[in-house]
């Protein structure tokens, strides 16, 4: 796994409150992990401060899974 | 009109994560005051308060026994303490598990003093530092007080009442009050009410001393600073916490074979129409609430063995307070025991008169009366009136009265007896 796939992971498993295990990359935030589109939000919010990176509105509308994110972090740094 | 009774406690205090710790503390003498540790109050003129202790403590709080992790994170601590002395409430009065029906009969009034002031301060931090796009999407619903309702009724399935009052340090006995009269009048047959407070945050003290309500005095010796009717009270500590009560209807609580606490007899609310912190200085308005909630008893004042009291440690209330109940009681003042729990877990504010309310369902359940810690020196209106000091009383408890006042002068008063 990479580098961003683990910090991806750590703030996932951190904000959602899930076990590790179940952050898998194919894994849907509101699907597998619970989460609401308010915790999206924040998921988003926390991945910039992380990383560092802006994720505009409409790109954070399309990540859908924690593979969405690593994928678009990755193609900003 | 239709019956009240309590069938189910939870809390939240500076002295337990439940009913039982909490009690069991409260009649062993022990205080929740200590050096703040939540933050660095040493540049503070109050640097004391009754926090709710860590869950590795003694007698500390487990929120991850009833809170979700991710709820726990979003929310303001008033909140998850709402949500676990609900949840303990339930579980007691043994309706964690009602059906559809029943939870359409079932509602919730939890309110709060002030609500999620940690987080409105750390969040206005946030936007003057890192701009507005750094603000939490759950900054709004995790501060606001009507969310302990709100939570709660979803984790439940709550779908009857869903309120939340305001009053200041009033908060918690008006939302058992009205939570009692929307059963009597036919609106549910379930309510969970009650109030919590988590104001314990660099802003919260700062504002109370500012107001100087704060004690100041004893910050070397924070377990004396809560010292209700002693000569050198100087001020209230802040507390925090929740209490939460079941109330039912008395035929839905028979038929289920439930276990009856107490039943809410007398409910009086009135408002001082004076000044905004100071209360009426003849102590006007709680008498009236007082007289209120005695009329609609339908009671004596002979019948009456315990009175919880507001009893801040604030050198105007207490006396203005003690005055009244001195007035109200006349002949009678010498057979009834009179304390205040502040003394030990500080002042819970919107929670104080759901958590004073309980305490004396309890002091009704074990006939024993808590006592008013650090009375070493009553002062010289004390005369005559049993303020239980020091050590708890085993005495008869038959019927008990709990006043709560508020600032902007708002007052509450509940009865309540043994069935």
């Amino acid at each position: 796994m990479s580098e961003t796939a683990d910090r991806v992971k750590k703030i996932v498993v951190e904000h959602l409150g899930v076990e590790a295990e179940k952050v898998t990359e194919d894994a849907s935030f509101i699907d597998d992990l619970g989460a609401d589109s308010l915790d999206i939000v924040e998921l988003v919010m926390a991945f910039e401060e992380e990383f560092g990176v802006e994720i505009p509105d409409d790109a954070a509308e399309k990540i859908a899974t924690v593979k969405d994110a690593i994928d678009y972090i990755d193609s900003k740094q | 009109m239709r019956r009240v009774v309590v069938t189910g406690l939870g809390m939240v205090s500076p002295l337990g994560g439940n009913v039982e710790t909490s009690w069991k503390n409260i009649i062993a003498s022990k205080s929740g005051a200590a050096t703040i540790q939540r933050f660095d109050a040493s540049e503070y003129k109050c640097r004391i308060a009754c926090e709710v202790k860590p869950k590795d403590h003694e007698y500390g709080y487990d929120a991850s026994l009833d809170v979700d992790h991710k709820i726990q994170r979003q929310v303001d601590p008033f909140i998850v303490y709402g949500i676990s002395a609900a949840s303990e409430a339930l579980r007691d009065a043994g309706l964690d598990n009602m059906t559809e029906e029943e939870r359409l009969r079932a509602g919730c009034s939890i309110g709060s003093g002030i609500g999620g002031l940690p987080g409105i301060e750390s969040e206005s931090l946030v936007l003057a530092t890192k701009g507005p796009s750094r603000v939490s999407p759950h900054f709004v619903h995790g501060r606001l007080i009507n969310l302990i309702s709100g939570q709660v009724s979803i984790k439940y399935g709550l779908m009857g009442p869903n309120h939340a009052v305001v009053t200041a340090c009033s908060t918690g006995a008006h939302s058992i009050g009205d939570a009692a009269r929307m059963i009597a009048m036919d609106d549910a047959d379930v309510m969970l009410a009650g109030g919590a407070e988590s104001a314990i945050c660099p802003i919260g003290i700062a504002g109370f001393a500012q107001a100087r309500a704060l004690s100041t005095g004893f910050n070397d010796t924070p377990e004396k600073a809560s010292r209700p009717y002693d000569v050198n009270r100087d001020g209230f500590v802040m507390g925090e916490g929740a209490g939460v009560v079941v109330l039912e209807e008395y035929e839905h609580a028979k038929k289920r074979g439930a276990k009856i606490y107490a039943e809410v007899i007398g409910y009086g609310l009135s408002g001082d129409a004076y000044h905004v912190t100071a209360p009426h200085p003849e102590g006007s308005g709680g008498f009236r609430s007082m007289q209120m909630a005695l009329k609609k008893s339908g009671l004596s004042l002979e019948d009456i063995d315990y009175v919880n009291a507001h009893g801040t440690s604030t050198p105007l209330g207490d006396e203005l307070e003690l005055g009244a109940v001195k007035r109200l009681f006349g002949d009678n003042l010498s057979t009834m025991s009179m304390s205040s729990t502040k003394s030990a877990i500080g002042h819970l504010l919107g929670g104080a008169g759901a958590v004073e309310s309980i305490f004396c369902i309890l002091a009704m359940r074990d006939q024993i009366v808590p006592p008013t810690l650090n009375l070493d020196e009553p002062s010289e209106s004390c005369k005559g009136v049993d303020l239980v000091p020091h050590v708890a009383k085993e005495r008869k408890v038959r019927a008990v009265l709990n006043n709560s006042f508020g600032f902007g002068g708002t007052n509450a008063s509940l009865i309540m007896k043994a069935v």
